[in-house]
């Protein structure tokens, strides 16, 4: 985070260097924006690898591997070796799966009978749903508390500092546990079970899991957003803009905030890989049908197909947030000149 | 920032200015979970797996101090026994991660050339690999249980040890301590391994005692699901999974009590960490 804070001096008067310097920065746009491509590409494709070849760690019949609980008789033995291509070499089975995914065929589940795109599919929106909600709170909360936090010092700032201490050592599953026992089971507000009938019924039963799901991510952005504010509060523009006569909020807003906002954007990658795979682990003790669920049972029903697809999605949705962070990072602040590394 | 003068003090009080009053309470609720899981055997009151139907979801009482569970097991000694497996994984997992990443790090931060670029790459790679995801990816190909999530853990953890080593090998290796050896001819393994190295132990011990508290809570989150520990073998997320039926039936101790050394354990453990990292950030910057 300090690396950013150094603007980097203009060397006095070298010339040559210097305008080839200017030059190079002219270009570096483009450059940034296109190495940044190139590397989604390549993490997208290795990962692919890896994700692939996972499988041929595990020793033994593959046929048998993938059929693990079923009834190997001679026919389904037969029907997988076609399905997965078996008998053909091991990269051309890799190609064939890497140009399936890319056109939309990513193989066939064996629990469900059908196309793992079409289960996939049918499970998506429950999972957007709780993760757009727990982005929902993770943000408004997260910010409101680091920003009150860095407000009031004193008393204020060392009880939530404390509360957010014990919030983010709270694991989601035990979250969970907790508002079900203190908001199904104690009060009765809220629904412990199912994901309801779409609307404010939704987003009513989408409500406890979506804060057990964020519960480490709000107290992550509000101790980011309050320390960020923090360092932003001691520099010389904000005692500027106060000496100028500005009111408290629109100093806060203009000059703190926006400047704070990088330390909280570099941490949303992590953040949105985080809320997928710990969605696997809520949905589960919701009883929501979305993807982490499908997840779990594929792993319990050793479908695994399914599992590569879905650790695939999760990784490439990590990955893909990552780069829209690192191309967002200079638009928010300049100093993050194209062609720095931010990270 | 204050600038803190180190007074030699007298006798004991010199350990009271080591660490904060929070960060000594952490530590006694770490050791005390600690030991007492250690000793389970030895100091649980009832066999962990004795099933007494004739005492089903007791309340806390002089025969079973914390109460027991739907099967009228002893809660304490699940517990206690249930620590057993619940510290063991991260132990592993975290000495793994510390031991791999260390080495990786230092190789990756002293070679200047391809080789440490190599590395830096396969450690950002390895960052797009969520530790829990890989664990269940794991789980899928190895089968449920311990081995597969602390073999998939330990390599997850990986980069967040050696990234950090990498960096602070970088920092050490211009610094005139290390160019005095390079000068007066000292071989590479001996400087690195024996001068550089327990340079680094402080900066990544802090690291990796934070590490240890997410592992304790993936893998409890495993057992949670079904896919970790098995039973009937005790473990703090298994324990919470088989509570949720009586939790549901508005008998909450039987959750209470493993979801509150949980969260005990991961805060003792972060706190511990971050009082670690804070004094060493404040030599290091």
């Amino acid at each position: 985070m300090t690396a950013t804070d150094h603007v980097q001096a203009p060397a006095p008067a070298q010339g040559g260097a210097a305008r080839k310097r200017a030059k190079d920065r002219a270009v570096r746009p483009t450059v940034y924006i296109l190495k940044k491509l190139v590397s989604l590409v390549v993490t997208l494709f290795v990962a692919s690898l890896a994700v692939f070849f996972s499988r041929f760690l595990v020793p033994g019949d593959p046929a048998r591997f993938l059929l693990r609980g079923r009834s190997p008789k001679p026919e389904a033995l037969e029907e997988i070796t076609r399905q997965f291509g078996l008998d053909k070499p091991a990269w051309e089975q890799y190609l064939n799966w890497l140009g399936g995914i890319l056109q939309g065929d990513w193989g066939r589940s064996l629990t469900y009978r059908q196309d793992v795109s079409d289960v996939l599919l049918g499970r998506l929106p429950t999972t957007l749903q709780l993760v757009a909600l727990a982005a929902v709170f993770i943000t408004v909360l997260g910010l409101f508390a680091g920003i009150v936090a860095s407000l009031n010092k004193g008393f204020g700032d060392r009880f939530i500092l404390i509360t957010l201490t014990a919030a983010g050592a709270v694991p989601p599953f035990v979250a969970a546990i907790a508002l079900v026992a203190l908001f199904s089971v104690g009060l009765g507000w809220f629904p412990s079970f199912g994901s309801g009938d779409g609307g404010w019924d939704r987003i009513w039963h989408l409500t406890l899991p979506a804060l057990a799901l964020g519960i480490t991510y709000i107290a992550m952005v509000a101790r980011v957003t309050r320390s960020s504010m923090n360092e932003q509060l001691l520099r010389e523009h904000v005692e500027v803009a106060t000496s100028r006569g500005l009111t408290r909020g629109s100093v806060v807003a203009r000059h703190v905030l926006r400047n704070a906002l990088g330390p909280i954007l570099t941490v949303s990658g992590v953040l949105v890989a985080g809320l997928l795979v710990s969605s696997a682990i809520i949905e589960r003790t919701f009883g929501l049908s979305g993807i982490g669920q499908l997840l779990v049972q594929s792993i319990d029903r050793l479908d695994f197909a399914v599992v590569q697809a879905i650790v695939m999605v999760v990784v490439a949705a990590f990955v893909l947030v990552n780069t829209v962070v690192d191309l967002i990072q200079p638009l928010i602040d300049p100093r993050i000149a194209a062609g720095t590394e931010s990270r | 920032m204050t600038l803190a003068i180190q007074l030699p003090q007298a006798g004991l009080r010199r350990y009271g200015s080591l660490l904060s009053p929070m960060a000594w309470g952490a530590l006694a609720v770490a050791a005390a979970v600690v030991l007492l899981s250690l000793f389970a055997p030895v100091l649980a009151p009832y066999d962990p797996d004795y099933v007494d139907l004739n005492n089903v979801l007791a309340g806390p009482g002089p025969q079973h101090l914390l109460g027991t569970d739907a099967l009228g097991r002893d809660l304490l000694s699940r517990l206690m026994h249930g620590g057993r497996t619940s510290l063991l994984g991260p132990t592993i997992v975290v000495i793994g991660s510390t031991v791999l990443g260390l080495l990786l790090g230092l190789v990756a931060g002293w070679s200047e050339g391809w080789l440490g670029k190599v590395l830096g790459r396969l450690f950002d790679l390895l960052f797009a690999f969520p530790a829990l995801l890989m664990a269940m990816l794991a789980i899928a190909l190895f089968g449920k249980g311990l081995f597969a999530p602390i073999l998939a853990m330990t390599i997850a953890y990986v980069p967040y040890v050696a990234r950090l080593a990498q960096s602070l090998v970088v920092a050490e290796r211009s610094r005139p301590y290390v160019q005095a050896y390079r000068v007066l001819g000292f071989r590479t393994p001996w400087v690195v391994l024996g001068r550089v190295l327990p340079n680094l132990i402080p900066t990544v011990g802090a690291q990796s005692t934070l590490n240890f508290g997410y592992v304790l809570a993936d893998l409890a989150a495993l057992s949670f699901i079904g896919l970790g520990v098995q039973p009937p073998t005790s473990d703090w997320g298994a324990m919470i999974e088989e509570s949720r039926g009586a939790l549901l039936g508005g008998y909450i101790l039987p959750a209470f009590w493993p979801a509150l050394v949980v969260v005990l354990v991961v805060v003792a453990v972060n706190v511990i960490g971050e009082e670690l990292s804070d004094r060493i950030g404040g030599k290091l910057s």
